[in-house]
């Protein structure tokens, strides 16, 4: 078996903390604060009103535009609020806080569906639509927009576990311990998608996961599992499909569908495979707690709209000298202020890191070593682009092809001069697409 | 929102949240460390003729930085680089005021009327060099033997006349750095062994010189297959190739416009050996190439992920 990977890249301090820890389940928060906007695209409006009692997996948000997910209740209560709450995002949404009743009573509407021989194509989309899925890679793009098949079918479905950031073990501990839904759900969106081919992209520093997953496959020779190298970012999206299809690129300005290859989170194939077997909605997600400054490293079934003050505290709290929260992995997360935000459906995992571990660097000019330049998957030049940028020159950020960046974060981990590249790539970003918008 | 107040102890930072423990500093001391077999064999061969012009230029160096910039007597290490780098490129027992000029113009001239570190268009150790190699040619080319510490010529005088392994070990007339390939080669080993330079610029420019080495050799001193070699091993074509030419910020930033930059500073030191004024061609021939880096680089920009040709 070969290892297969992508051109550039490159190997962030791989602490995986919470590798070998099985999933554990969170308490039943006895408060949720549900986002009505936890996904790519239109927001949901409110389905109900303070004063509601409402059941677990009932729906409480939704939307007729097509690019958006609807939204159910984690728990079984009563409505108390719809107001702006505080998210990771920076913006700050409708949520609607329901108090649990401590019962969780499922809805009537929570039903198994067909078994998978029997359903169509667009029932399987139906389905996903109907429970809310979002692509749990990240992006939290509706799932079955995604699963739209094209014209004649595709090539293959690549479900990407790579799992690539330092930190994150959510992935791993689902494709250990749910192999069996995971290869379930790549075939409803096999089936879903008329795709020929499933290959599960999975970093060979997972052997557990690889050897899990294989067996789940048994003999199907429909579904495959890539070996990939354990290099950053693997995971992303096109670099993943270079990687699985032997050198394969996206175009510039197109999808990967364009070339007949579709990439989805292997955590969404899970959920896509409940949501048919038991008919829940996607109400919890399974996310990684780690980092120096928390006491105990943790894989943690949550419930949407948990406050993550509640589960830090199932993690046996954070550490005195904690100074900083992560949402996702260290290369590509947001740092937030506060321990006080809800779960969201796409939440990974949240990393926090104590006062040794942030380092405010002073930023030295570009010495042109050219590092940035060798790690740079979208073969950018990220020094010129950086110097663009701290000039505020976005026009000669724009002829550097700054709308090609990834925004994975190598060149500015590999920076000896600590310059802040991707933030001044994304300034030049946003000034470019506010120009354009005009 | 009253929370943000509260728990403000936490920082907002942009991603990514992790960062190589590589800095500009790190980089400049393995620098300095590489340049240790070379200062050590001048020493050895040249004694107190040596060891007092390395002293001398690097704390003008130092000095003239500190004066400008009071950040710290060493603050990134780069200018300590470029004081011994200069030395090296200096004959044995030069003057303590050539070095000294040499030195502040290296640093003034070379780094900071662009704007410091990064910024600088020209290797300022060979700005500095220049300066003096213009003023006071005569100075900057009165050799010592190492064997008896007697004035000599260079074997750059006479091509093809001093033995290679001579010219290997270091057993011959030259500036202070440029005596001993061998010392050359482990410093550089220890930088391609720290992935601060990589084959391209050294390998453009070594072979590019043998090749040139020889084949003009046919048509000007009479065919001789060792003249490639001689070339590449006399003079200061290794220092400059392994610590000159490789200098990060005046050099091309892409593998394919290091290769060409690589090989155009063997094509022109070659073509100034063989046919120009000076018998030395190494200095000019790598400031002519940093001067069109930044052409080279615009020229080899690599293609992005996906592009799709218009």
């Amino acid at each position: 078996m070969t290892i297969k990977t992508f051109k550039g890249g490159t190997h962030p301090p791989h602490d995986k903390p919470a590798a070998n820890k099985p999933i554990v389940t969170a308490k039943v928060p006895s408060r949720v604060v549900i986002p009505l906007s936890q996904h790519s695209g239109a927001p949901c409006e409110p389905l109900v009103e303070v004063g509601d009692e409402v059941k677990m997996g009932q729906k409480i948000g939704d939307v007729k535009a097509f690019i958006s997910a609807p939204v159910h209740s984690s728990v079984s209560g009563k409505v108390v609020e719809i107001a702006p709450h505080f998210n990771p995002g920076g913006s700050s949404p409708m949520c609607v806080v329901i108090e649990s009743d401590g019962k969780d009573t499922w809805a009537d509407d929570v039903k198994p569906k067909k078994p998978l021989e029997e359903l169509t194509g667009e029932e399987i989309i139906n389905i996903t639509k109907e429970a809310g899925i979002v692509g749990l890679g990240g992006a939290a793009f509706p799932t079955h927009v995604k699963l739209i098949p094209p014209e004649g079918g595709l090539e293959a479905l690549i479900l990407n576990g790579a799992e690539c950031e330092p930190y994150l073990t959510c992935d791993h501990r689902l494709m250990v311990e749910r192999a069996e839904d995971m290869i379930y759900g790549a075939k409803a969106m096999m089936k879903a998608l008329q795709a020929r081919k499933c290959y599960i992209g999975i970093e060979v520093n997972k052997p557990d996961a690889i050897a899990a997953t294989r067996d789940a496959i048994g003999g199907d020779s429909t579904i495959e599992v890539v070996e990939l190298e354990v290099k950053y970012p693997q995971g992303s999206g096109k670099q993943l499909v270079t990687a699985v299809m032997n050198g394969l690129e996206v175009p510039s300005g197109k999808r990967s569908t364009d070339v007949g290859v579709q990439v989805s989170n292997t955590g969404t194939a899970i959920v896509i495979a409940d949501a048919i077997k038991t008919g829940r909605p996607l109400i919890d997600t399974v996310m990684t707690v780690a980092g120096s400054g928390v006491n105990e490293s943790a894989n943690i079934l949550v419930r949407v709209g948990t406050i993550f003050t509640e589960i830090v505290e199932q993690c046996g709290g954070i550490k005195e000298n904690a100074a900083k929260i992560i949402m996702g992995g260290p290369m590509m997360g947001g740092a937030v202020p506060t321990l006080d935000f809800p779960i969201c459906k796409a939440t990974s995992g949240v990393l926090i890191f104590t006062k040794d571990e942030v380092v405010m660097h002073e930023i030295l000019p570009c010495i042109k070593c050219g590092r940035c330049v060798d790690v740079c998957p979208a073969f950018i030049m990220p020094n010129f682009i950086s110097n663009a940028g701290e000039q505020n020159n976005h026009v000669e950020a724009k002829k550097l092809h700054v709308e090609e960046c990834i925004e994975c974060g190598s060149c500015a981990f590999v920076c000896p001069a600590k310059r802040p590249i991707v933030q001044w790539i994304r300034l030049c970003k946003s000034a470019i697409w506010a120009m354009s918008s005009k | 929102m009253e929370n943000l107040a509260v728990e403000k102890r936490f920082v907002v930072s942009s991603s990514p949240h992790v960062k190589t423990p590589e800095t500009v500093q790190k980089i400049m001391i393995d620098v300095l460390i590489a340049l240790v077999p070379a200062v050590v064999v001048a020493a050895v061969f040249f004694r107190e003729k040596a060891i007092i012009p390395i002293v001398i230029c690097l704390v003008a160096a130092m000095a003239t930085e500190f004066l400008l910039i009071r950040k710290g007597i060493f603050n990134d290490g780069s200018a300590a680089v470029t004081g011994v780098l200069l030395a090296l490129t200096l004959p044995p027992g030069s003057d303590w005021w050539l070095c000294v000029i040499g030195a502040v113009s290296a640093i003034i001239l070379g780094k900071y009327v662009f704007g410091g570190l990064g910024n600088n268009i020209f290797n300022p150790a060979l700005v500095g060099r220049a300066v003096l190699l213009a003023s006071w040619g005569g100075r900057m080319t009165a050799w010592l033997s190492p064997v008896d510490l007697k004035s000599t010529a260079t074997p750059l005088a006479e091509p093809g006349q001093a033995a290679l392994v001579d010219l290997f070990t270091g057993n011959v007339a030259g500036c202070l750095g440029e005596t001993s390939a061998v010392a050359l080669l482990i410093g550089a080993a220890y930088l391609l062994y720290r992935g601060h330079i990589n084959w391209r610029i050294p390998g453009g420019y070594i072979g590019s010189a043998l090749i040139m080495g020889t084949v003009m050799s046919a048509a000007g001193f009479g065919f001789d297959i060792t003249m490639g070699l001689w070339h590449v091993l006399a003079g200061g074509l290794l220092l400059g190739a392994l610590f000159m030419a490789t200098d990060m910020v005046t050099s091309p930033v892409t593998p394919n416009g290091q290769l060409i930059f690589g090989i155009g500073c063997g094509v022109l030191t070659m073509l100034i050996r063989i046919y120009g004024n000076y018998p030395e061609g190494v200095t000019f021939a790598i400031l002519i190439m940093n001067a069109v880096t930044p052409l080279i680089d615009n020229a080899t920009r690599p293609r992005f992920y996906g592009e799709v040709k218009k």
